[in-house]
């Protein structure tokens, strides 16, 4: 549960007050979900009431945008994010073997997050490491030159790392 | 006077008001082009692409519904070039549709399955990937079926544009989006008034009433139970439709019969039960402005609104009349002053209501409003789905023979039967508010400002020497609209009322699918739906509640006097604030 009373909602009540005066103020409500996802780290359902409050926009409307846009989490994301390249270079060499090493080894779907919540996993284009292809990024970390045995000792040894 | 301007349709020259869409025009020159996701009451979405037509100097197909016209424009609505994209296109929907047709709801009153045979479908071409999502019943009224959904997104409009709840939305996107309530939460918990208009303006099956006719069906052939009906006002006025006939025939003669026919052991009348409500209410208003009560008072015999007002509007809670609905009212009366008449156990009377109305299905849920112990009213039935079971049980509705309704609960006024349309609850209150107040009978008994369509009505009468203003508003979005006045200005208006559909109950979310040839919730239909029932209130010879002699009766011989003891604990009820609370939000403003 979402504590309502919290610095953080104190936060985010302030930057919805200061777009409360704009034009349209509605048309800030994306700027205002980056908000919440920002101190939050995904859009919980209590803040998205919060939100709906506040600016005086239905909580279907707010779940209409939450949910059309990939950028916004709608879970609590892991203590890892696991992000996996599926641009070409690394999809030509096996990116996609990798990734389903993870899925079989993590047990989740892209988008989704381990029962523990230690990780999630999340697609991304080109990291700009192409050499290294296929690369997955954790935390801001990047490792390259992955099998689908290797990433899952990197997974193990984040795993270890953790106990 | 409009601006007239030249365009040219399939070859043919035509004069047509400037500032029409294409299809608008098309439509005045005998032109139907294809829709789907078109409704003429609300904004244009452009989702669906079935309208598209031909205009000649642009390289692309025009979407017609979105599309204004110009001077000289060429249009072409129906080449073998257009007739095969649009063919194409509900192909697609098609694709994407369960191949369920025969087992299906909306069989044979469907706007897809209509176009898929206008396109001249007449096999599938692709088999590609189909979504599968859950189907979703919680609540006591509205059922969802997103597998049957092809986003038009005409619900989500119905629900945002006429109604201003908000319920729905389009969530996640392409392949995956589906119509649902906010956080995919369960209808029953989500701010859904249950007034249905999402099943009024839906072309498939993915909104339908939730349904409970086995169920009745078993009851009806269960010797050992005493099975009542009671039909609503609004009912009468349009079940012929579901038979094929033109909107506003009277059937209140065949209703009986039909239903004494299906089984049910008395068929009573929920407009009797309507004129006990005028009793109460009217009572009530007095009192209220005699002693210093809360004021405006607010009616309550619209579900929909009880549910919208526990939402939306807590702060009126004081404000809204306490009496029951005539069908909560009419339901008590048979399960407690009936029941003894008949010298019956209570507990073995199933009690039916058969309504115009889906939400009735959620009021009927109610826990404050059971009678000892149980239900008071057990079922209820739309007339949709009256009309399906009459027609189950190869009943020739058509030609039955006319019957009356059973009595005592049975006889009506004329101000009963208008309870049914917007403004007829209050019509009926005034008339017999004045009689209560001044002891002088109202002649002037048809009160005209309050008639009619417009979406907010003011009226005023002076009743002992005192000026009353009374206002009303029909469908939630207007409702919105008046109880916003009253927020701002509390002594504005003395007494208000609210319905939660378009048209009032004529309008409700139960009522029978539009025909082939129309389009939902047309307002010529709730034209003569509403001139239906008002015919009925001339040609009756008691048009005054209180002049309804079996109310008298019953006050006489059970209930003593409008706002007794024993009326109170039958016929009122009381309200609080409910989760998830919503808010008010004006989609239209800019």
């Amino acid at each position: 549960m979402i504590g309502t009373e919290d610095k953080k909602i104190e936060q985010l009540t302030s930057f919805i007050k200061s777009v409360a005066d704009k034009p349209h103020p509605d048309s800030y409500l994306i700027a205002v979900l980056h908000k919440a996802q920002e101190l939050y780290g995904y859009l919980p359902r209590e803040i998205m009431d919060v939100i709906s409050e506040q600016m005086n926009i239905p909580t279907a409307n707010i779940w209409g945008a939450a949910t059309f846009y990939h950028y916004f989490n709608l879970n609590p994301p892991g203590r890892y994010t696991i992000s996996i390249c599926l641009g070409t270079a690394c999809y030509v060499k096996g990116a996609n073997d990798v990734l389903n090493a993870i899925k079989n080894h993590l047990e989740i779907d892209l988008g989704q997050t381990t029962e523990d919540g230690l990780f999630s996993l999340q697609p991304a284009r080109c990291l700009g490491a192409c050499g290294l292809a296929p690369v997955i990024m954790i935390e801001d970390k990047i490792h390259g030159d992955l099998t689908p045995k290797s990433v899952v000792e990197l997974l193990e040894q984040y795993r270890k790392r953790e106990k | 006077m409009t601006e007239e301007i030249n365009i040219i349709i399939n070859d043919k020259p035509y004069k047509v008001d400037a500032g029409l869409t294409i299809m608008q025009a098309a439509d005045q020159c005998g032109y139907h082009i294809p829709r789907l996701c078109y409704h003429p009451d609300l904004s244009i979405e452009g989702a669906c692409r079935v309208c598209i037509v031909q205009v000649e100097g642009m390289q692309n197909y025009v979407a017609s519904c979105a599309y204004p016209i110009a001077e000289g424009m060429k249009i072409y609505t129906n080449t073998a070039e257009i007739r095969r994209a649009r063919r194409d296109i509900v192909e697609l929907l098609l694709d994407n549709h369960p191949q369920d047709c025969h087992t299906c709801d909306r069989d044979g009153n469907c706007e897809l399955q209509r176009l898929a045979y206008a396109m001249g479908i007449r096999k599938r071409h692709f088999e590609g990937e189909r979504k599968h999502y859950e189907l979703d019943i919680s609540s006591p009224s509205v059922v969802r079926n997103p597998d049957k959904c092809i986003l038009c997104g005409r619900c989500v409009r119905m629900c945002s544009e006429r109604q201003g709840i908000n319920a729905l939305t389009q969530a996640f996107r392409g392949f995956e989006t589906v119509v649902m309530p906010a956080y995919d939460m369960p209808f029953a918990e989500s701010v859904c008034t249950t007034c249905g208009q999402c099943i009024n303006v839906c072309p498939t099956a993915a909104f339908l009433e939730h349904n409970y006719t086995d169920e009745l069906f078993e009851k009806l052939n269960d010797p050992d139970v005493i099975t009542i009906a009671q039909v609503a006002p609004s009912v009468r006025a349009a079940i012929g439709e579901a038979f094929g006939l033109p909107a506003g025939q009277n059937m209140e003669s065949q209703i009986p019969g039909a239903l004494r026919k299906l089984g049910f052991d008395y068929v009573f009348d929920t407009q009797f039960a309507a004129d006990l409500t005028i009793m109460e209410e009217a009572s009530e208003f007095l009192e209220r402005v005699q002693n210093g009560g809360k004021l405006p008072m607010i009616t309550s015999c619209s579900s929909a609104w009880m549910k919208c007002m526990e939402q939306f509007y807590p702060d009126l809670i004081e404000n809204v009349s306490t009496c029951k609905s005539p069908m909560s009212m009419g339901s008590a009366m048979v399960k407690s002053y009936f029941a003894e008449k008949i010298d019956v156990d209570h507990k073995n009377i199933f009690s039916v209501a058969v309504m115009c109305c889906t939400a009735k299905k959620y009021e009927a849920a109610r826990p404050e409003l059971q009678i000892n112990g149980g239900p008071a009213t057990d079922i209820v039935v739309t007339t949709r789905e009256a009309a399906w079971m009459i027609k189950s049980a190869g009943l020739d509705f058509l030609n039955m023979p006319a019957e009356e309704f059973d009595a005592p609960l049975g006889l009506s006024s004329g101000a009963g039967t208008i309870f049914g349309v917007t403004g007829g609850v209050m019509e009926a209150a005034i008339r017999t508010a004045y009689e209560l107040c001044t002891g002088e009978t109202l002649i002037d008994i048809e009160v005209s400002a309050i008639r009619g369509f417009d979406g907010v009505k003011e009226g005023k009468l002076e009743l002992d020497g005192n000026e009353i203003r009374v206002a009303v508003a029909h469908g939630l979005g207007n409702a919105h609209k008046l109880l916003d006045i009253v927020r701002k200005e509390p002594g504005k208006y003395h007494f208000v009322e609210i319905m939660g559909c378009p048209g009032g109950c004529i309008g409700g979310g139960g009522q029978p699918y539009a025909a082939a040839n129309s389009i939902p919730l047309d307002e010529e239909c709730l034209k003569a739906r509403a001139e239906a029932l008002y015919n009925n209130d001339r040609k009756n010879t008691i048009r005054r509640s209180h002049e309804n002699p079996e109310v008298q009766r019953l006050y006489r011989e059970y209930l003593q006097r409008p706002l007794s003891e024993k009326a109170h604990e039958l016929l009122h009820t009381h309200y609080k604030p409910v989760e998830p609370k919503g808010v008010i939000y004006d989609t239209l403003k800019t």
